[in-house]
Order: C-alpha cells, then sequence, then structure tokens
C-alpha cells in the first residue's frame, strides 16, 4: 500500500465514498469487544420504554466505522493524529436484515504544516447527518 | 439538578495497567469491520515501520474505559446514569497505541456547563506509558439530561 503523500492532495479534494451497514449482530460484537453493554444496544424492549425508536447504535461504533473512509483512503490507520466527532443523532437498527446503512463521504478542507492535512467527514442516515463536526487530522509523507 | 462546578479540576487516580493484546486489537477491529492488514498481522505492521500491530484510531476507548467510570460513577459528582448520553468525542493520538504497549489512564473534570436544562461535563483521560510517555489524549462530552425536558 502505497501511502498519499502532501503533494498529491489539495484543499477541496474529496475522498472515495463508502457506505457502511449495521445489522444487530454488529451491535452486540461491539459491545462485546468494546466493553460498552449499555442496555439500549441490544435490548429492544427497554430501547423502547426510553422512548428511542429501536436498539441504537454505540456512538463510538458509527465514529470507529466512519473514520475508514480516511485510513482505507491513506494506507496507514497509524496515521491519524487528532480525530473528533459530535453524535448529533442516534442511528436505530431495525432487527431486519438490511439492518442500518450510512453514507459516508469525506474532502480536505485545511492543509497544515509538517504534511499535515485536516479532513472532514460526513455521515448521513436516512437523508439525516448522525455525526457533525466530524474532522480528522492525519499526517501525510512528505 | 446541576453539577457543582467546584468539581471541574478534579483529577482521579491513575488506572491499573491496561495490557495491549493483540487479540483485543484483531477483535476490535472486526468488530468495527475493518479488515485493514496493519491490525491483524503482524507482519504488515512491521513493514508500515511499527514494532507491532496498530489499533485501530479509536481504541483508546476501550483502554479509558475504566477511568471514566470513575466520574460517571462519583458519588460526589452523583450523575443519573440513565440520563447520560454521549455528546461528542475526540482521540489525539501522540503516537498510535501498539499491541505490547502497558498503559494508564488518569481521568479528570476539564469542564461543566448548563444549557437549556441539559448538564455537560467534559471528561479528558490521559494515557501514558508505563515508562511515563503521553500516548494519548481522550475527551468525551457526557450530557446528562435534565429530568424536565425543555422543548
Amino acid at each position: 500500500m502505497t501511502l498519499i503523500s502532501f503533494s498529491q492532495v489539495h484543499v477541496g479534494l474529496e475522498l472515495p465514498v463508502q457506505e457502511f451497514v449495521f445489522v444487530r449482530a454488529d451491535l452486540i460484537k461491539y459491545a462485546g469487544a468494546s466493553g460498552d453493554f449499555n442496555i439500549i444496544h441490544w435490548n429492544e424492549r427497554v430501547a423502547l420504554e426510553v422512548g428511542l425508536p429501536s436498539v441504537i447504535a454505540h456512538g463510538m461504533l458509527t465514529m470507529g466505522t466512519v473514520i475508514r473512509v480516511v485510513t482505507d483512503w491513506l494506507g496507514d490507520p497509524g496515521k491519524v493524529i487528532d480525530y473528533s466527532a459530535r453524535f448529533t443523532r442516534p442511528i436505530p437498527v431495525p432487527d431486519s436484515n438490511e439492518g442500518a446503512s450510512i453514507k459516508v463521504s469525506a474532502k480536505i478542507t485545511e492543509l497544515l504544516e509538517n504534511d499535515r492535512a485536516v479532513i472532514a467527514i460526513s455521515a448521513i442516515h436516512n437523508e439525516v447527518t448522525v455525526l457533525a463536526k466530524t474532522l480528522a487530522t492525519v499526517q501525510l509523507a512528505p | 439538578m446541576a453539577i457543582n462546578p467546584e468539581f471541574i479540576g478534579r483529577t482521579y487516580p491513575p488506572t491499573q495497567v491496561y495490557s495491549v493484546g493483540r487479540e483485543k486489537i484483531r477483535e476490535f477491529s472486526l468488530a468495527l469491520g475493518d479488515l485493514s492488514p496493519c491490525f491483524h498481522v503482524v507482519d504488515s505492521a512491521l513493514e508500515l515501520g511499527y514494532p507491532d500491530l496498530v489499533a485501530p484510531p479509536t481504541f483508546a476507548v476501550v483502554v479509558t474505559m475504566s477511568a471514566n467510570e470513575q466520574v460517571v460513577f462519583d458519588p460526589d459528582l452523583a450523575l443519573d446514569y440513565t440520563r447520560v448520553v454521549h455528546g461528542e468525542q475526540r482521540f489525539i493520538a501522540h503516537r498510535p497505541i501498539f499491541a505490547g504497549d502497558e498503559l494508564t489512564s488518569t481521568v479528570s473534570v476539564d469542564s461543566i456547563r448548563s444549557a437549556a436544562g441539559n448538564d455537560m461535563i467534559t471528561v479528558k483521560t490521559q494515557v501514558h506509558s508505563t515508562s511515563g510517555e503521553l500516548v494519548s489524549t481522550v475527551y468525551s462530552l457526557l450530557v446528562s439530561r435534565g429530568v424536565e425536558e425543555v422543548s
């Protein structure tokens, strides 16, 4: 895998769009792997009782997934040096084979010193933005 | 009930050492559906110049969980956990986390503010290696929803 170099990029450059799908089993797997067993991510009865439309994806599952738009493009996931997001809307995950899909796009918004770039990520589920102010600063090759 | 701003700056004791294992990195990456070779194959990580498997960018959430729980379940703060939602998250990687790392997390209350009947508390966690190197700084904004919904 060749790393992206600073000379290859410019402000406004769009990264390849990706679509990700969450099904119920993905929430169970993430709960187990992360240790976040909050009941609203796996028990529909309780999720409905607290006013949610269904069980919802962990915000951190969403955040951990959408960064792949950056890391798959970059070629080295160890070069993300700052990554932040605001959780604006939950992603309900229905009990279906289709699950819930998120469409993720990203573009470079700023170039920094030392061959670094800031990338803004957009994550859309059902035409609604689920993460806001989602920014990744990456270290590019010289 | 608004959280007392006097808690800003409160720092908790460092956590027990978290030993980052290869299988945990693989399991966490698979749970994210991420098959990037440097999360799974040691030789791929070595080719990128790393000492062992690299952890995904959000892996620090696993390492810092017990530190965060010190705040969430602090009886002095008296947060109602059933009303707490995750508002924002930020990971600063001073360097990547690798398999074989031995890490401790030290959490502190960074800021407290109230708006529209909700309490917002920002928790800052610094992750150090046992040799004292700062590896990650993690910020989490927890929102404690007010009992009377303001619409």
